[in-house]
């Protein structure tokens, strides 16, 4: 009987890999433990084992196979003499539901891209990943004073490879690897800044960046205030932040809204590559400390890209991502995909739905969102993230305050459950924001 | 109680020595697996309090010795009026004296390169400001909370910096300012500009994580930093001994590898003598040395402490044998330095701090349209 060996998600976040070797070939005896294949994730390259023995009958996917969906069937194995039990259904077979955001966005989402790009500007695919990189290692080029700490940034490449081959070009000087002690180098860095330097602070996730919290609060927001603005503290603290997969609740938190109440910080949480890239660069030269959000289930998204010699953005400035007449959709970071399907599925019912991306949290793009209210008369916010003051809570707060006479509904905001993240799948997916949510309040909204 | 008084802490520790060496003899008689430390890696850990202990003292020039003792007396003269002040209700909030540790601050500071070394502090930080030769009345200006202080008005007693003094503050969370410290040195490390970073730090502070983080990075990447435990006696009302476990700071390094110096800090050449050998060792990029500064603080940890955790007998004590101003003053009188020389130090100062008060008193509080300024540098 035939067992059937699927392509393994090799990280918590993985969708799809490249089959980059067969170890092995058809007719080949294997025992347990042995290596089959190496896989290329957007992270790093694994090796593959055999769990079962047996002889290989048929390897159905080749190797150099690019994007082979995590569940794929790559080849079977007879077991020999007694038939092994065939593996229990996995539900890694089953399409993730992350699967379609893998694709490059659709152009038409893009339309209302930022008009300060020139006609005719080739645009390139990359990913979420590639931008951050790009952007960290354009400016340590061209500021001596620019480097990066963080646990893993250096010879391991980055834990979840956003800082792949800085090492190589920059050196150890440039691109150090620090202990696992959040506390102490976020304090390290903040000095180093008051110093005169310009650094970037990684953490491998913004979860562990609650042991720093006092460096990034209370040294490096508030010293310039104090200090009559002597002082300055140009940082960037930036990571992945919010809900990654199946990682549970200590592992999966947006505080965005802890750091949007501080003042003296800029906070930026962007949702595509071509704001990944140009906010980056943008906070990187800022005098300004900044905590720039990332989102790990967006690193490995492709988005075009203007190539262009030195694409910085305006930080404080968020976007209109597509147009549309009967309701505001707010949003930022991984909530903007969302609200964008939201929007897509929304016209297909008759409902034409403006999304905004905030892009920066603080300071808060107060006109862009109003300006919106007051041609659609109706928002929701969209926020992965929890409810009670959250970022939602602020941008209702200001269209009650400054955008009340052009409502004609009231605002509603779409976000996580107010609950610790389980790590059941189906409990994570009743916990989490999506698409159906969105739908369901933009129409509320329109009392339809 | 404190240890501040060298004689008194060397005899407590040459005993519990003993004590420890008798156990480690005994311990590798019986056990065959106990492990002696390479006895290089040993020496390079204690080389330096062995230099230290061989020769104490600066020998300091009459004028040099004159300077200290009138940078002291400042700091002593400016501290009791801004208790005044304080008394008076024109200083709020916390206000935390340096009054005892003048020795501290001046013996250091005095050895520094003021071209290019850095320094940075805890909230109890106007003797420091003081002993960096930055001008009396905008710190008292500072603690009174108007314009012309050194933070316009905004940072308060525990929030004072001067980036042209390479004096980086100032800072309210207890122990912050030492991975703070460090980055100072790494970015004297990194731009390659020779400077070191001179971190103090209380013997409270000593026991934050964030404190032996950054030993560890310290060392780990031979940052240039001294590492100053300005050990008073007391984190706010707890004795050392009831707070710490390990009492003698100067060997928290040790698990490090940071070199520790066990230093008098009542006696200001005996702190300069000690801080040219750590400056040295430091400069030839040997990485952090961890200095243990035995100091006593005479007043309460802030204002509004009355410090009923110690007997008046024992303040008393510290004040009448190990005074570092007293002291200085008598070595200036045995050197054939006439009283009135002193006595008219003594007056300048007085009126200089007095100066200094007035300005504070008068100067115009913040516009209010400062409130808006500096919370970030650019426009958005």
């Amino acid at each position: 009987m035939a067992i059937e060996l699927r392509m393994p998600a090799l990280s918590p976040t993985m969708e799809q890999g490249k089959l980059a070797r067969w170890l092995i070939k058809e007719g080949d005896a294997v025992r347990s433990g042995d290596i089959l294949a190496e896989i290329e994730t957007d992270k790093a390259t694994m090796e593959f084992e055999a769990v079962d023995e047996g002889r290989i009958t048929a390897i159905t996917v080749p190797e150099g196979s690019d994007n082979v969906p995590v569940g794929t069937v790559i080849a079977l194995i007879e077991g020999e003499g007694e038939a092994s039990s065939k593996p229990a259904a996995s539900p890694l077979s089953a399409p993730t539901k992350a699967g379609a955001q893998a694709e490059t966005e659709a152009p038409a989402a893009m339309a209302a891209r930022a008009p300060h790009i020139p006609a005719g500007t080739n645009m390139k695919t990359v990913t979420v990943r590639e931008a951050l990189r790009d952007a960290m290692a354009e400016e340590m080029r061209r500021d001596s004073r620019v480097f990066i700490m963080g646990e893993e940034v250096a010879q391991y490449q980055g834990a979840y490879k956003v800082t792949q081959g800085l090492l190589e070009e920059f050196g150890p000087e440039r691109v150090i690897d620090t202990p696992i002690t959040e506390y102490g180098f976020a304090g390290i860095g903040t000095g180093a800044a008051m110093g005169g330097l310009r650094p970037i602070v990684e953490f491998m996730t913004f979860n562990f960046a609650m042991q720093a919290i006092d460096h990034i609060i209370n040294s490096a927001a508030k010293t310039n205030y104090m200090s009559g603005g002597q002082m300055r503290c140009p940082i960037v603290f930036r990571g992945p932040n919010g809900a990654a997969a199946r990682v549970a609740a200590q592992h999966s938190q947006n505080y965005a809204p802890w750091y949007a109440g501080v003042p003296g910080l800029v906070v930026i949480a962007p949702y595509d590559a071509a704001d990944a890239k140009g906010l980056l660069k943008a906070a990187i030269r800022s005098d300004d400390p900044v905590v720039f959000l990332e989102n790990e289930l967006v690193y490995g998204r492709g988005f075009e890209l203007p190539e262009l010699d030195d694409h910085v953005l305006p930080i404080g400035k968020a976007r209109i991502v597509r147009e549309g007449r009967d309701a505001t959709i707010v949003s930022y970071s991984i909530g903007v995909g969302l609200a964008l399907e939201a929007a897509e599925r929304l016209a297909g019912e008759g409902i034409d739905a403006e999304v905004v991306d905030l892009r920066t949290l603080r300071p808060l793009d107060h006109d862009t969102i109003l300006a919106s209210l007051r041609k659609t008369n109706r928002l929701v916010v969209a926020e992965e993230g929890f409810p009670a003051c959250s970022i939602a809570s602020e941008v209702i707060a200001v269209c009650m305050e400054k955008g009340f006479d052009d409502l004609d509904a009231p605002v509603l905001r779409v976000c996580n459950e107010d609950v610790p993240l389980p790590y059941a799948a189906n409990l994570e997916k009743a916990a989490l924001i999506d698409t159906d949510r969105i739908v369901a309040a933009v129409k509320q909204v329109c009392y339809r | 109680m404190a240890k501040p008084a060298r004689s008194r802490a060397a005899a407590a520790k040459s005993g519990a020595d003993t004590e420890n060496s008798a156990e480690n003899s005994s311990a590798s008689a019986e056990t065959p697996f106990a492990l002696a430390e390479p006895p290089e890696n040993d020496f390079a850990l204690r080389s330096l309090q062995e230099a230290h202990g061989a020769d104490r003292r600066y020998k300091a020039s009459d004028e040099e010795l004159l300077t200290f003792y009138e940078q002291m007396l400042l700091i002593r003269r400016f501290e009791e009026r801004a208790g005044q002040l304080y008394g008076l209700g024109l200083i709020g909030g916390f206000c935390h004296l340096y009054i005892g540790q003048e020795a501290v601050a001046v013996g250091l500071q005095s050895a520094l390169d003021n071209g290019k070394d850095s320094v940075v502090t805890s909230y109890r930080d106007h003797g420091h400001m003081l002993a960096y030769g930055i001008d009396p009345r905008v710190i008292m200006a500072e603690l009174t909370g108007r314009h012309s202080g050194i933070s316009k008005g905004k940072g308060g007693s525990m929030h004072m910096f001067s980036v042209d003094h390479r004096f980086y503050g100032g800072h309210g969370i207890v122990g912050a300012q030492v991975p703070i410290g460090a980055g100072l040195a790494f970015a004297h490390k990194y731009r390659k500009d020779g400077g070191v970073c001179v971190a103090y730090f209380g013997d409270g502070a000593a026991n934050q994580g964030q404190v032996y983080e950054t030993f560890n990075m310290a060392s780990l990447w031979k940052l240039p930093i001294i590492l100053v435990v300005e050990n008073n006696g007391y984190a706010m009302g707890t004795a050392v001994r009831r707070g710490s476990a390990e009492t003698e700071f100067y060997r928290r390094g040790t698990a490090f590898r940071i070199p520790g110096m066990d230093v008098d800090g009542m006696d200001v050449l005996e702190v300069r003598q000690a801080a040219e050998i750590a400056l040295d060792f430091v400069r030839k990029g040997n990485g952090p040395v961890l200095m243990e500064l035995n100091t006593y603080r005479y007043r309460g940890h802030s204002m509004s402490d009355p410090a009923k955790y110690r007997s008046r007998e024992e303040v008393q004590e510290m004040r009448e044998k190990h005074d570092p101003i007293e002291g200085a003053r008598k070595e200036l009188i045995a050197r054939g330095i006439p009283e009135d020389r002193l006595r008219d130090i003594d007056k300048a100062i007085r009126a200089q701090v007095a100066e200094a008060a007035d300005f504070a008193e008068n100067s115009p509080e913040p516009e209010l349209a400062e409130l808006y300024t500096d919370v970030l540098v650019e426009r958005y």
